[in-house]
């Protein structure tokens, strides 16, 4: 077991876990984060979509020794009422359908546009390729996000 | 109003209580389970007024309705208390929807599966919302001694006309709920439908884009341990031993221990289906410690001998179940499929005399089609909490079906059944795998040997080797031509490991003189279970892949030689108990081709395939548009007709066909699991290939047939035909009929990359 002080949604949490655990687990299990999901565990289906430092990662495949002064973002964390502009965008186009998947996927979508405010098609089908969504609201999801683009 | 008063028995459900204090929302799980923050509690009313199982209406006007469905992304947490919401006359902008638990003595149906919760909610949920309304009515009628008939009620308001009186539902509240139950009341005319019909968003949308608390895998109590469980590494093997201290002494580890979820005597129901009766526990302190102690545990396992078990029948008849032995491998099933092809199967359904048809016939179109095991592979794994104490059990989590599984893990505690508590959590998908909810036996077994409140998770290669699969299938169909190309006979002979996929009722029985169905099933221990339209999912493809060819043998389109069959079902029906309506099917077919611009040519490069199918009452046909430029395929677009009757939530019910079209892609062209001595050659998503955004459809367009019948259910009958009207699509744009699924490793043979 080891101390860890993370920057998570701009407040600092400190943790004591054993270093390899990922930041996943530390979040859902340690901090009541739960907004982040398990999905896979090799960062093979996105679910777990965080960022570090505005930059998209996958949460389960991240030691939480890795992390040291990076600053988390997680679902939670990414607006103050539900308002960030893909948020709003997933309202509109009512994308989910079971919703596990939601928060991961939009997570990556705002580290896209937070990299390349107007994606094209193919920067989208590139960046969020790497979701999946079981219950295929793909198209939904792409929808939004030129939406969300539309809306910056 | 109508004047029809609806058959349905509303004794069961409908009772009217009025009942003080916001003590009773303890009892509901308010947001999926989780404790009400202090802002939440601030804006509940002081008083709530039940007027019947489904319908809560506060002196303030607040309205919750109780969804008693699971919710599984289906939209039944919307769609149905739409329902009932329009014929309470109710503003939809007031309204909560609460998820009920599970609560036998007041809901009838709690299930979701089968594509029913609509179809078999439709009469009750309005039942239940017009005598809410009509309660009201009169608690007005009586406040303002006036006649009854001359209260009229909208958004939640009551008024009299003659008068100028109007009150809220609120104030009304409290004596409608000590009036009796009505016994007549009148159901709205389509005509009248307020909410039903208009698109309104996911109840859950914006605690979904915020991450909060909504699925079991999400639960957590003070006191709580984390549990996970190993389970035999291979179908047909059972757990010999397990070296607890292998693992006991590792940080954060609690207990390591065998657990048995039945008993050999106990009798099983239909949807009791486990794969391994005996496995290993680890409970500890967080997910990730348990996980290192499942990785360094030791346990031993052994190949298990057949077994039996009692099983329950459907009219209360029992039978012996047997699992065969042995480890099987996909070789071995390929072997059994040639093997049952050779021999007769059981006729399911004969019409005329196919036989002597067939040996007349001039041409025969004899045709294999095969499909492998899937995995359903929901995105939350299974996972499952439990809180059993002394003489109670606590369980909220994942389960589309909590009715078959209350009893069994009655059974296994120890207990009555009234005291087990099973709440229903937001399912993270479900496409049939959480109809067998054994997942919460296991947490309650665990808890119970622990002592203590505990969450159980499979990883993703638990939940991805544990079984429950889609079957694998195969079907042949064999077509007898005359001379001048017309139809004489069909045949098909489809079977499967372990259950045969013919509905031999269903469409094109009916349609043609001489028919005949013949069936097969071999036994095995990889378990199934129900997967998105069961068994349509395969026979549909291979029925409807086998039509375009032979329309192509016939010179006919596809199109038109469907409606020239479906026209024979029509008009001159052959044989009995065909389960389908001819003019509803063709109507979809009729729909599809001028949505889809059938009768004109493709845009460059684009090629069309058609499919229709029935199933789980709905009625629908897709036409599937495909590219191959520069040798990769893309699914242009898809373009589907749809008949589930009325519509209750357009743009939900448009989210829910778009999800079966990209299931079908994905699995037509990927989903595959194979077997290699009892073990699954894929444990996680770098092996499974899941569809992806860069090969989901461009484009999906949904229409539906607007004829005002009751509606249907919309969860399955989009999926099966996506295979076939691929297929067909694949066959025009690279001269090659795709026969077996997954049509990925044909495609590459060829060249075309995915």
């Amino acid at each position: 077991m080891a101390k860890f002080q993370l920057k998570i949604n701009g407040k600092t949490q400190t943790v004591d876990v054993d270093p390899n655990t990922p930041i996943l687990w530390v979040l859902r299990d340690h901090l009541n984060l739960v907004g982040t999901k398990y999905g896979c565990g090799i960062a093979a289906c996105g679910a777990c979509t965080i960022h570090l430092n505005g930059v998209a990662v996958r949460s389960c495949s991240l030691p939480v020794s890795s992390i040291g002064t990076g600053s988390i973002t997680t679902i939670e964390g990414l607006s103050q009422n539900a308002d960030h502009v893909l948020q709003k965008a997933w309202e509109e186009h009512d994308v989910p359908q079971c919703g596990y998947c939601q928060a991961g996927q939009i997570m990556s979508a705002a580290a896209l546009l937070k990299r390349k405010p107007k994606p094209s098609d193919k920067d989208i089908e590139d960046a969020m390729n790497g979701n999946l969504c079981r219950c295929g609201t793909y198209l939904r999801i792409k929808e939004a996000i030129k939406t969300a683009s539309k809306n910056l | 109003m109508s004047s029809s008063i609806p058959s349905y028995n509303r004794r069961k459900f409908l009772k009217a209580t009025g009942i003080a204090g916001g003590g009773l929302l303890l009892n509901f799980s308010w947001l999926a389970g989780q404790a009400l923050t202090p802002q939440e509690l601030a804006a509940m009313p002081a008083e709530w007024f039940e007027l019947n199982s489904f319908v809560k209406i506060a002196a303030n006007g607040a309205v919750t309705l109780y969804s008693a469905n699971p919710e599984f992304g289906s939209n039944v947490k919307t769609s149905m208390p739409m329902i009932l919401a329009d014929e309470l006359n109710v503003d939809w902008q007031k309204v909560t929807v609460e998820q009920a638990d599970f609560f036998p003595k007041r809901f009838n149906r709690q299930f979701t599966g089968g594509s029913q919760g609509i179809r078999q909610g439709w009469k009750p949920l309005r039942t239940a919302g017009a005598t809410a309304r009509q309660m009201l009515h009169e608690a007005a009628a009586q406040n303002w001694s006036v006649p009854v008939a001359e209260i009229s009620s909208a958004n939640g308001m009551l008024h009299h006309k003659n008068s100028g009186k109007s009150a809220s539902f609120g104030e009304m509240a409290s004596l409608a709920a000590t009036l009796p139950v009505p016994k007549n009341v009148q159901l709205k005319k389509e005509s009248e439908f307020s909410i039903i019909g208009k698109s309104k968003k996911n109840v859950d949308l914006k605690n979904i884009i915020t991450g909060k608390p909504l699925f079991g895998i999400d639960h957590k109590v003070p006191g709580m341990l984390y549990a996970m469980i190993v389970h035999p590494p291979a179908f047909g093997m059972r757990l010999k031993s397990v070296d607890a201290a292998s693992v006991k002494l590792m940080p954060g580890i609690k207990d390591v221990f065998p657990i048995k979820i039945m008993n050999e005597e106990y009798l099983r129901n239909f949807f009791d289906t486990a794969t391994f009766i005996e496995m290993v526990a680890i409970v500890g302190n967080s997910t990730w410690e348990v996980m290192q102690a499942k990785k360094n545990l030791n346990a031993t396992w052994e190949v298990a001998p057949d077994t039996t078990f009692k099983m329950a029948g459907f009219q209360g008849n029992s039978t012996t179940q047997t699992i065969p032995g042995g480890l099987e491998s996909t070789e071995g099933h390929r072997k059994v499929f040639e093997e049952m092809r050779k021999k007769p199967g059981n006729i399911l359904r004969k019409d005329g005399n196919p036989e002597e048809a067939f040996s007349k016939a001039s041409k025969i179109i004899e045709r294999t089609y095969t499909a492998p095991f899937l995995a359903h592979n929901t995105m939350e794994p299974v996972n499952c909490f439990a809180h059993v104490t002394k003489d109670k059990a606590l369980i909220y989590g994942p389960t589309q079906a909590p009715e078959f599984i209350v009893g069994t893990i009655a059974d296994r505690l120890g207990m009555p059944k009234e005291n087990i508590q099973i709440n229903l959590a937001r399912m993270g998908g479900g496409f049939g795998l959480r109809a067998y909810s054994h997942h919460m036996v296991e947490a309650a077994v665990i808890s119970q040997k622990v002592g203590a409140p505990i969450k159980m998770l499979y990883t993703r290669e638990d939940d991805m080797t544990y079984g429950i699969y889609r079957p694998t299938y195969t079907a042949t169909y064999r077509a007898a031509l005359d001379q001048q190309n017309n139809l004489l006979a069909l045949h098909v002979k489809a079977g499967g490991i372990p259950e045969s996929p013919l509905h031999q009722n269903r469409f094109p029985a009916g349609a043609i003189d001489n028919y005949l169905a013949e069936g097969w099933e071999k036994s095995s221990n990889i378990t199934i279970g129900a997967f998105r339209a069961p068994r349509s999912n395969f026979i549909a493809s291979a029925e409807q892949s086998f039509l375009d060819e032979l329309a192509e043998a016939m010179g006919k389109d596809p199109i038109a030689f469907r409606l020239e069959l479906l026209n024979r079902a029509m008009t001159n029906p052959v044989g009995k108990n065909n389960d389908y309506d001819a003019k509803r099917y063709a109507s979809v077919l009729e729909l599809v081709r001028e949505k889809s611009n059938w009768n004109s040519p493709s845009d460059a490069g684009n090629h069309k395939g058609v499919s229709a199918y029935f199933c789980h009452n709905s009625y629908v046909a897709e036409v599937v548009e495909t590219s191959l430029k520069n040798n990769k395929l893309v699914v242009e677009k898809v373009v589907a007709a749809v008949d589930c009757g009325i519509v209750v939530n357009p743009d939900a019910a448009i989210n829910m066909a778009e999800g079966g079209i990209v299931d079908g892609v994905g699995n037509a062209l990927f989903g595959e699991l194979s077997f290699n001595e009892g073990i699954p050659d894929k444990k996680n998503f770098d092996q499974y290939k899941m569809i992806r955004q860069k090969e989901a459809p461009r484009k999906i367009e949904v229409h539906f047939v607007n004829n005002g019948k009751e509606p249907t259910g919309l969860g399955e009958p989009l999926f099966p035909p996506v295979f076939a009207a691929l297929a067909n699509s694949l066959y025009k744009a690279t001269g090659k009929r795709f026969y077996e699924q997954p049509f990925l490793p044909q495609l590459k043979a060829n060249e075309i990359a995915v």
